[in-house]
Order: structure tokens, then C-alpha cells, then sequence
């Protein structure tokens, strides 16, 4: 097996990387919040945002885009609290019916004006990786994906965003009703970090299709979670196994499929799956709450109640 | 339905009848779900510095009168005043103790952490938590006597552990007016121990606590007011004088065999 890395590999894993970081941030308080579902219903509903931006300006400029991207995404947050709220369906059921339509008007949207519209719904799905990395552009003398410049320049956003509100985020996040005390408006919160979600999307799904940004919007900080107690923590700890899972992503992507006398695969399919497969190491061996962990010391702990364990022998 | 209390003038003992001296006062205040009333024409005024229970069935709008106060939950008509002004120019004022359940206690941050939170609201936007507010929020984990548990992420802490964290995390709002929704709620007799002899420290400083409780048996021991709520205030005054069977009657309704808990007690304290 041999391999041959070149300034494209680099920019692919780069670019993974960048995205990945960039959806951890938001996707850690998503996770906590226990609707992570809304990463998918976002990242979804989108699409007509963009497509509504596209067809008015004709333009692909990317702040146009983030535009209505953030506009689609504030609309699916207020579309289903409406619906949770008035419609008495329950908050599921109230993003799967916001985020569908939305991302079916999406389609027809896109469908209806091909001739002139450059966007493709099978890229919306699974992104177009391999040819975000030849789209550069000069910067002094090095060519630079523009992929790498959005994402990158999403990605500071994003930092910056947990950063300054990191005590507002975690406040409304662990408890909304104290943080209104307060002062912090938990719905303004609540808005500010599905706007970074949509705008988080649209940067990456370019590159990295929906799909797999809903995967790196959850499953490294659902790892994160798995290893530590520590909020901070596990914000870092979230970007690095986003990096990480870039990273085994492309190289498995490169080095798996010509075991089995294949052709290297699409690499953002295998970030996802690299992401997964780490959230599954995180989740047996885990030092603080691994499963191997809690079959060995399920006595010591009589006080702390722990979740039965199957195959409890004696 | 109008409480027999109302229409006198709450115990000044000596001080000037002043609204702004008055830690809570509620005019009319009605809060609906929808179209169906939770709680209905509530008039109160509480007096500074007493420990007030706040009793009644369970659905009686307890926690909601506590969350409206507060502006957590739409007010249908009806004012609350803190010391004399709306909620919105009296936050720093108030102090609150939600219910344990309402939290998720997986979140991962340390018993210190969210004693911090208290200190959040003079903090204000985009400032960080620092050494003071560190200082401040393990003083008041000592208060609740456990601040060798700082460091203890809240998952690991005993129900009874968690309950005293949230109380430490109002202790460091610093309020004068604390509400409180069920801290008694299924804690060790410890944490009931350390939590009375908390809220009689409160009481000693001056300060207001309203406290929603369930167990009839202990209310005279703990709180010198009382207000007893179902939908409807059907009584509020000093303990001795509106904790009687008539009221807890007309509170409870035909729930009789709670009563019958409580009547041993109630004969104790002469009525």
C-alpha cells in the first residue's frame, strides 16, 4: 500500500478539519441541550434560504448566502417553537414538519430553475469535497481553496461566539429559567446559536455535503461528552476529535478501499465515519464513564446509581 | 372569593407602611395556560423579612404564582410589584431556587460552577467569572456546608447535595427576596436540617423568603407566614393565625386523610 499525499490531501483534511471545528462549537450546547435534532432540522431547512438568496441576486456570493442561510435558520427555530407550542405536536414532530417542507421548497426551488442555477441537489446531500479543494484562489503566493477562506472565517466566528458568551451559553443552557433571572434572555440565546448552526451549515455543506455536517455537528462533541465533566474541556476536546476524525477520515478514505482492491472513496463519507467510529472508542473505553470502566468497578460504587450493565454475572 | 386577610393591612411591626418596604406585592394576578386558569385573582402582600410557606394541592399554581413573579411565565392580567417596582428594575433583588427536576444534572460542570451562576446577573453580559465571584460562590457552598464538594462535577453530588448547590447558588445572587420552589423536596434529613437552619440565618438578616412546601406536619415549625394557595389565595397571615382546619379544608378540599396527618399537630398548637 502506498500512499501519495500532495498539497490537495492537505487541503482536503484542512478543509474537513476547519468544518469540523466549526460545527463543534455550536454542536457542543446542541448536544447539551438535547436537541441535536435541530442541527439536522437546520441544516436541512437551509437549502431554500439559500436557493431564495441565489434566485433574487443571482449572485453566489458567499455573504449573500449566509444570509439566507441564517434567515431559513431563525425561521425553522421560530416555525417549530410555533408548532410545538400552538399545534400541540411535540417538539420532534414539530421540526420534522418545518424542516421537510422547508427543505422540499428547497428542492423544488432548485429544480424549477436549473437552466440558470448552478446549485445541485445531490451536492446538497453529500457535498463536492474533491472539487472545493481545486476552486482556489491566489492569496500572495499560495493558491488557497476558497472553501478554506469561508469555513476558516466561520470557523474564528464561532470561537469567538463561544468565547465571549460562554457563561450566557452555559447559564440558559443548564438552566433557562435562572438565566432569565438574570438577565440573559434564554430566547435570544436560543436564536443567536441556531443562527451560528445555519451559518455554520452553509459554510460547510458546500464542501462537505448536510449529511455530514450534521455528523460533525454532533458526534464529536456526543464523544467530548463521553470523556469529560468539564464544559471547557469538552469544547476543546470536541474540536479535537473533529480534527482527528478529518484527519482518519481522508486516510482512510485513501487507504481502506484498495485493501479490498477498490478505488479511494469520497473522503467527507469517511470523516463521518471516523467520527463515528471514535465516538464508539470513547464509548468503551472512556476513563470516566467507558463501558469497560463500568462493568470493572460497578461495586465499589454503591452510593452513586448506576446504569445496569448487561451480563451482570454474580 | 376574597381571603380574610386581605382587606387588612399585613404587620408593620412598627415599620412605615410603604409599598417599597414591601418585598412582594401582588395585585390581581391571574395566569392561564391557554384558556384554562392556573392561578385566578390573586391578591398578596407579603411582609419584609418572614419566612413564608407557600402550600396547597399539588396543581394549585404553587410554582407557577413563583415563576410569574418572576416573568417566567406570561401574566394573563394582574401586576407583582418587588419592593415596590415591576420585576424587570428589581431582578438583582430576588433570589430563586427552581425545582431539582428541572435541570438536567448531567451537565458537565462542577458544583462550583453553578453556585457561580449566582453571580452571573451583577457579572452582566460577556464578563467572565473571576477570583472574586470564585471567592464568593465557595463562601457560599460553606454555607450550605458543603464546599468540600466543590470541585465535584453536579452529576456525582447526592439529591440532597444538588438541592443544597442550588441553594448556594441563590445565596450568591445576594437578594433580598428569595423564592423558593420545593427545596425540601425529597432531601436527606440532613439537608433538611442544614436548609432550615439556612433559611433562619436569612430570616435573621432581614431577609423575605417565600418557600413552596408540601409537608403539612413541619409548616408551624418552619415558617412564620403562610400562604395557602389553590387556584384561588384562600388564606394568608401570620401561621398561627391561618393554619387551621377550616382553611386547610377549604385548600384541600375533600382530601381528608392529609388532614388527618396533620390534625395530631394541630391539636398541639391549641386549635
Amino acid at each position: 500500500m502506498e500512499f501519495n499525499w500532495d498539497s490537495l490531501d492537505t487541503w482536503t483534511v484542512v478543509i474537513g478539519g476547519l468544518s469540523a471545528v466549526a460545527a463543534a462549537m455550536p454542536g457542543c450546547f446542541l448536544v447539551l441541550r438535547r436537541m441535536s435534532m435541530m442541527g439536522d432540522a437546520i441544516s436541512h431547512a437551509i437549502l431554500p434560504g439559500i436557493a431564495m438568496a441565489f434566485l433574487l441576486t443571482h449572485t453566489r456570493i458567499t455573504a449573500i448566502m449566509f444570509i439566507g442561510a441564517a434567515c431559513a435558520g431563525l425561521l425553522t427555530a421560530a416555525f417549530t417553537q410555533c408548532i410545538s407550542k400552538y399545534g400541540k405536536v411535540d417538539r420532534g414532530a414539530a421540526m420534522g414538519i418545518v424542516f421537510t417542507t422547508l427543505f422540499a421548497i428547497g428542492l423544488i426551488l432548485i429544480r424549477q430553475s436549473a437552466k440558470h442555477v448552478e446549485l445541485d441537489p445531490g451536492c446538497v446531500l453529500y457535498g463536492s469535497l474533491e472539487y472545493s479543494v481545486i476552486d482556489v484562489v491566489q492569496i500572495g503566493a499560495l493558491e488557497v481553496p476558497r472553501a478554506v477562506i469561508s469555513i476558516g472565517s466561520v470557523m474564528c466566528i464561532n470561537v469567538l461566539f463561544i468565547v465571549l458568551l460562554y457563561k450566557e451559553l452555559a447559564a440558559s443552557s443548564f438552566d433557562p429559567s435562572l438565566a432569565n433571572t438574570l438577565g440573559f434572555n434564554s430566547g435570544l440565546i436560543h436564536y443567536l446559536l441556531m443562527m451560528v448552526v445555519a451559518v455554520t451549515t452553509v459554510a460547510a455543506f458546500e464542501s462537505l455535503g448536510s449529511i455530514i455536517v450534521i455528523a460533525m455537528l454532533i458526534v464529536p462533541p456526543a464523544t467530548a461528552f463521553l470523556l469529560t465533566k468539564n464544559l471547557a474541556h469538552m469544547l476543546v476536546l470536541s474540536a479535537v476529535v473533529g480534527l482527528l476524525s478529518a484527519f482518519l477520515g481522508h486516510l482512510g478514505a485513501m487507504a481502506i478501499p484498495p485493501v479490498f482492491g477498490l478505488e479511494a472513496t469520497v473522503s467527507s463519507g469517511m470523516m463521518a465515519v471516523a467520527a463515528g467510529a471514535l465516538f464508539f472508542s470513547a464509548w468503551l473505553f472512556s476513563p470516566s464513564q467507558g463501558l469497560f470502566l463500568r462493568l470493572g468497578e460497578r461495586r465499589e460504587h454503591a452510593g452513586r446509581p448506576l446504569p445496569p450493565t448487561a451480563g451482570e454475572g454474580s | 372569593m376574597k381571603s380574610f386577610v386581605d382587606d387588612r393591612e399585613a404587620p408593620t411591626d412598627g415599620r412605615p407602611e410603604h409599598p417599597d418596604n414591601i418585598p412582594l406585592s401582588i395585585h390581581d394576578l391571574t395566569v392561564a395556560y391557554g384558556r384554562k386558569p392556573v392561578i385566578w385573582d390573586v391578591e398578596l402582600n407579603i411582609p419584609e423579612g418572614k419566612l413564608v410557606g407557600v402550600i396547597g394541592p399539588n396543581g394549585a399554581g404553587k410554582s407557577t404564582l413563583l415563576r410569574a413573579c418572576q416573568d417566567l411565565v406570561p401574566k394573563t392580567s394582574g401586576e407583582v410589584q418587588i419592593y415596590g417596582k415591576p420585576y424587570k428594575e428589581q431582578r438583582r433583588m430576588v433570589g430563586y431556587v427552581p425545582q431539582r427536576e428541572s435541570v438536567d444534572w448531567d451537565f458537565p460542570v462542577s458544583a462550583l460552577d453553578v453556585v457561580a451562576m449566582g453571580t452571573y446577573g451583577t457579572l452582566g453580559w460577556f464578563r467572565r467569572v473571576g477570583k472574586k465571584q470564585k471567592a464568593i460562590s465557595l463562601e457560599c457552598l460553606e454555607r450550605v456546608g458543603i464546599s468540600h464538594l466543590a470541585d465535584r462535577q453536579i452529576s456525582q453530588l447526592s439529591g440532597g447535595q444538588q438541592q443544597r448547590v442550588f441553594l448556594a447558588r441563590a445565596l450568591a445572587q445576594d437578594a433580598r427576596l428569595y423564592f423558593m420552589d420545593e427545596p425540601f423536596a425529597a432531601v436527606d434529613a440532613a439537608t433538611e436540617q442544614a436548609i432550615v437552619s439556612l433559611l433562619r440565618g436569612l430570616n435573621a438578616d432581614g431577609k423575605t423568603c417565600l418557600v413552596v412546601h408540601h409537608d403539612l406536619a413541619s409548616v408551624t415549625q418552619y415558617f412564620d407566614w403562610l400562604v395557602l394557595l389553590n387556584m384561588r389565595v384562600v388564606a394568608s397571615g401570620p401561621t398561627d393565625e391561618v393554619f387551621t382546619r377550616e382553611n386547610l379544608q377549604k385548600t384541600y378540599g375533600g382530601k381528608l386523610s392529609l388532614l388527618d396527618d396533620v390534625a395530631d399537630r394541630l391539636r398541639n398548637v391549641g386549635r
